[in-house]
């Protein structure tokens, strides 16, 4: 079974953050359980580990495409590699630092890696139930997974 | 007189620190108050004391979740070398807890990630206020 709380936690941070930050929505679609060695992974993704009271993962997981558009949208001209890492480590960093809003400071949260790439996949906690959250935004496509335990 | 006249113009010093270099440049992009002027930056809790000690701001924006050193840590250490700088905390944690702790270390304000330009000039200029 999904967890309400933390499904209705991580919607609300995704839309906020767009909503906030680029100030155009973003339309996340329904929820579901990542299916077993279906990752379904793009070519920047940001992972955010989480200890304290929960363990486990949260990453954002886009195309170069989207981040590029929204590097633009925050009036960043530089769409470098670094700048791209640099911008998908953060938008993970903040949708997880707000879920301490509803999950309070033991939701302890990593700084963020990135994987460049879409060869490699972030360390799923054991026994976890990978939700997958899509996130559409303009014409672009990415993912947000949260798997805690 | 003179030197009066000369406090007025005196700009405030702005030290940026954050371990995103696309939020450190948006915040020294946003900020539009006539007084500051940045005169540094910093990626790390570690690198902000340096800059810090370098640079003697008035004022800093602080990140917490940030390698090395964190903000809360560093807030702490700024405020024993300088007990008036004035600290904005700028921080995706969006819990009471941490604002408590780092307005007892010794910041000033705190502003939650994401945010608006408008948020964040309002908050900066909340954070001045009679300064």
């Amino acid at each position: 079974m999904l967890d309400e709380q933390v499904i209705r936690t991580f919607l609300h941070g995704t839309t906020h953050y767009f909503e906030v930050a680029t100030r155009q929505p973003a339309f996340v679609g329904s929820p579901y359980l990542m299916s077993p060695g279906a990752p379904e992974m793009h070519e920047y993704t940001g992972v955010i580990s989480v200890s304290g009271r929960r363990d486990g993962v949260v990453y954002l997981t886009a195309p170069r495409g989207m981040l590029t558009v929204l590097l633009m949208s925050m009036n960043e001209s530089d769409v470098s590699h670094e700048n791209m890492c640099d911008v998908v480590g953060e938008v993970a960093n903040t949708i997880a630092g707000n879920a301490r809003r509803d999950f309070g400071s033991q939701f302890v949260i990593s700084v963020p890696t990135v994987l460049a790439g879409s060869g490699e996949m972030p360390q799923l906690p054991k026994g976890g139930q990978p939700i997958v959250i899509p996130i559409n935004w303009r014409s672009h496509s990415a993912r947000l997974v949260v798997c805690l335990k | 007189m003179i030197s009066e006249a000369l406090d007025v113009v005196q700009p405030l010093r702005l030290l940026i620190v954050d371990d995103s270099n696309i939020i450190r440049r948006r915040i020294e992009r946003s900020q539009r108050l006539p007084r500051l002027q940045v005169v540094g930056t910093a990626r790390d809790g570690r690198e902000a004391v340096e800059r810090f000690i370098a640079t003697d701001p008035d004022v800093v924006t602080m990140d917490i979740t940030m390698p090395h050193m964190n903000g809360i840590e560093c807030v702490e250490r700024l405020v024993q070398m300088k007990p008036g700088v004035l600290i904005l905390i700028v921080s995706a944690l969006a819990d009471k807890a941490t604002a408590v702790e780092a307005m007892e270390k010794g910041a000033n304000g705190f502003l939650n990630k994401p945010f608006t330009d408008r948020q964040l000039n309002e908050a900066l200029e909340e954070l001045l206020g009679g300064a």
